[in-house]
């Protein structure tokens, strides 16, 4: 009953200053909707910076490094165990590129429940032949249904299918900028020598682009056999393993154990790409700083405004203590103003938030680095809604909060005799 | 006779800008049903008594009690409570709230007490508004009256919870001489058809006159009661 009272004299004295309330609730929604297009923008920006190299880096590559043996053979000798040696200019030598037994190793890979996917590669260093000029460039042998499931490899190529390049004998996806170079379209036959001076004609059946300019003009892709027969090597040689793991953040710890199991080299996610987290968090804290200044500002123009109210009520607040209503009821009045006023800007600030993330989502943006983005990209997040949201509410219930006490405290006494 | 309010050797000290007792000593006894006026010049200190009697002055010496319950160290909250439920207030100025109808005005001190349901203190309400000749006006707004309906209105308040006494400092002071008539009228049929205890501060002779009894204050004490 006195709740209810309480929350009727609150929203009379709402109604009666609509002007008032109207610009104090318009502050909370222009900053609630800042902040979440703010936040979905920023998180979308993230995202789609973070998948360009996320996505297409597996989270443990398993490989032979080219080194020199620690153990030499001076060391492992008897004659020579009681001397100091000194070698120098050691060099590697008989060291294979190839993965031994590496379908062994995927067998097992597979039945590791840490492990959401396996993809062997083959890396072929070649010369493109551009009429009299070579140029150097690299073709990655890649089991094509493997690639796209674990690196979404469909999502680069541009021009072409992606899955021709299984189906098609003998055929090559040429990075963009590669093929300009080349002046290839899909349909041509280019010609690659390779550093054994073998020379093999691949017909292209598909372009990609990466987003990374330098990797477009060198890289292009071939299925694992065509690499294989490129290099003449048999259907067993294979130099990368690529993992893709269920949980990223596992991936140096597992990376170590593979390398140790199998007697490999592994290089994680983490240790290859550390400067990308490093950037997403730093963008994600400004996005907060920025939304919570904000917040902030509006939450003073509620303070200002409760206080105007409070100085043209103080009739009102006497009447109703000298007639038996508490501090503590008056306090509540004013706190329930101020989270009117939160509550309705922040939903609409919420509403505005969403609507102005998808006009944002709808405008397009053409890159030639990220050929499948056709518009700005937006994280519709429901997390930044629901933070939103609390965070109107804390500002305004602080902004409410000085005044009502105020208010509180005011002495009838003084302003009915004051008349 | 019972006693609705006792003062017992009440001072009281104003401190800024230099300390001035305004009140000294000040005691006496208040019987249910009673009418009583306070005079004094201006500055006698007699509007400093009534605030100290209605509980919203709570800086004093001496001992206030209300219906036998002495008001010394309750809380702030519990006294709201007191003048909620045993004392009507009418002010110089009427203090109705301009947000709420005229109906509305008189009903929020009887909605705070909850202690009748809301249909209940609304037709209460309106039986008060009739008493005091105005319940055609009941579903204006409090701003739509005139100066004289006004205060009747304050009256209609002051008396939706059946307070134990009616406290008011210079209810006529800002009517014209009609309104005044009329507000005056009003305090006698009170006092005298329903036996409501009445105490009114005034610096009108004429009113006080007609009262029941009279105590006249100089310089912080009562010289006549």
């Amino acid at each position: 009953m006195n709740t209810k009272l309480i929350f009727t004299i609150a929203k009379s004295l709402l109604v009666a200053r609509w002007r008032q309330t109207l610009v104090a609730a318009i502050g909370v929604t222009f900053s609630i909707a800042m902040f979440i297009t703010l936040l979905g923008f920023m998180t979308g920006l993230n995202d789609l910076l973070d998948g360009l190299i996320l996505n297409r880096t597996p989270h443990i590559k398993l490989y032979n490094e080219l080194k020199a043996t620690p153990n030499q053979p001076i060391a492992i000798s008897d004659k020579f165990k009681n001397h100091y040696n000194f070698i120098h200019s050691v060099k590697p030598s008989g060291t294979r590129a190839e993965i031994y037994n590496y379908g062994a190793i995927i067998d097992a890979l597979k039945n590791d429940k840490r492990v959401f996917g396996v993809a062997p590669k083959l890396v072929a260093q070649v010369f493109y032949n551009v009429g009299a000029i070579d140029v150097t460039g690299v073709i990655n042998g890649i089991d094509v249904e493997a690639e796209n499931k674990l690196f979404y490899f469909q999502d680069y190529v541009t021009a072409g299918k992606f899955i021709d390049l299984k189906n098609t004998p003998n055929s090559i996806i040429l990075g963009k900028g590669l093929a300009d170079k080349m002046l290839a379209n899909i349909g041509d036959v280019v010609q690659v020598t390779t550093p054994k001076g073998d020379r093999i004609q691949l017909k292209v059946v598909g372009l990609f682009q990466s987003g990374l300019q330098d990797f477009d003009k060198t890289q292009s892709y071939a299925s694992l056999t065509t690499a294989q027969k490129l290099l003449g090597k048999p259907s067993n040689y294979v130099t990368d393993i690529q993992i893709k793991l269920t949980d990223m953040t596992l991936a140096p710890l597992v990376g170590k154990e593979y390398a140790k199991v199998f007697n490999l080299d592994a290089e994680d996610i983490q240790t290859a790409n550390s400067q990308f987290e490093t950037g997403s968090s730093v963008r994600s804290i400004i996005s907060y700083a920025v939304g919570i200044t904000l917040l902030v500002v509006a939450g003073f123009g509620i303070y200002n405004i409760l206080n105007m109210m409070i100085y043209e009520k103080m009739d009102s607040i006497a009447i109703l203590k000298a007639t038996g209503f508490s501090g503590n009821d008056v306090n509540i009045i004013f706190i329930s103003i101020a989270l009117t006023i939160g509550f309705f800007g922040g939903l609409a600030g919420l509403i505005s938030g969403f609507g102005l993330s998808v006009v944002i989502d709808n405008v397009p943006f053409n890159t030639a680095a990220l050929p499948t983005i056709k518009t700005y990209p937006i994280n519709y997040n429901p997390k930044f809604y629901v933070i939103g949201i609390i965070f109107s509410l804390i500002t305004t219930y602080f902004a409410g909060l000085f005044p009502a006490r105020k208010a509180s405290k005011i002495d009838p006494v003084v302003i009915i005799r004051g008349k | 006779m019972s006693i609705v309010l006792q003062a017992k050797g009440i001072s009281k000290n104003f401190h800024d800008p230099i300390t001035i007792q305004v009140l000294k000593d000040v005691s006496f006894e208040i019987n249910r049903g009673e009418f009583v006026s306070v005079i004094g010049k201006s500055g006698c200190g007699k509007s400093t008594l009534l605030y100290i009697l209605s509980t919203m002055d709570t800086d004093y010496e001496g001992d206030l009690l209300i219906d036998g319950v002495p008001m010394r160290n309750k809380k702030e909250g519990e006294l709201a409570l007191v003048r909620n439920e045993k004392i009507g207030f009418v002010f110089q100025f009427h203090y109705l709230l301009n947000e709420f109808s005229v109906l509305r005005n008189v009903m929020l001190p009887g909605l705070k007490l909850g202690k009748y349901s809301e249909q209940e203190v609304e037709h209460r309400a309106m039986e008060k508004l009739r008493i005091l000749g105005i319940d055609n006006e009941a579903h204006k707004m409090a701003n739509q009256l005139s100066g004289g309906q006004k205060q009747r209105v304050a009256i209609a308040r002051a008396l939706i919870n059946d307070p134990l006494i009616i406290m008011g400092d210079e209810p006529t002071g800002n009517l014209d001489k009609k309104n005044s008539q009329i507000v005056f009228d009003i305090f006698n049929e009170l006092a005298h058809e329903f036996k409501q205890t009445l105490l009114i501060v005034t610096h009108d002779n004429e009113f006080a006159q007609s009262t029941d009894r009279i105590i006249e204050m100089e310089d912080g004490r009562i010289i006549r009661m």
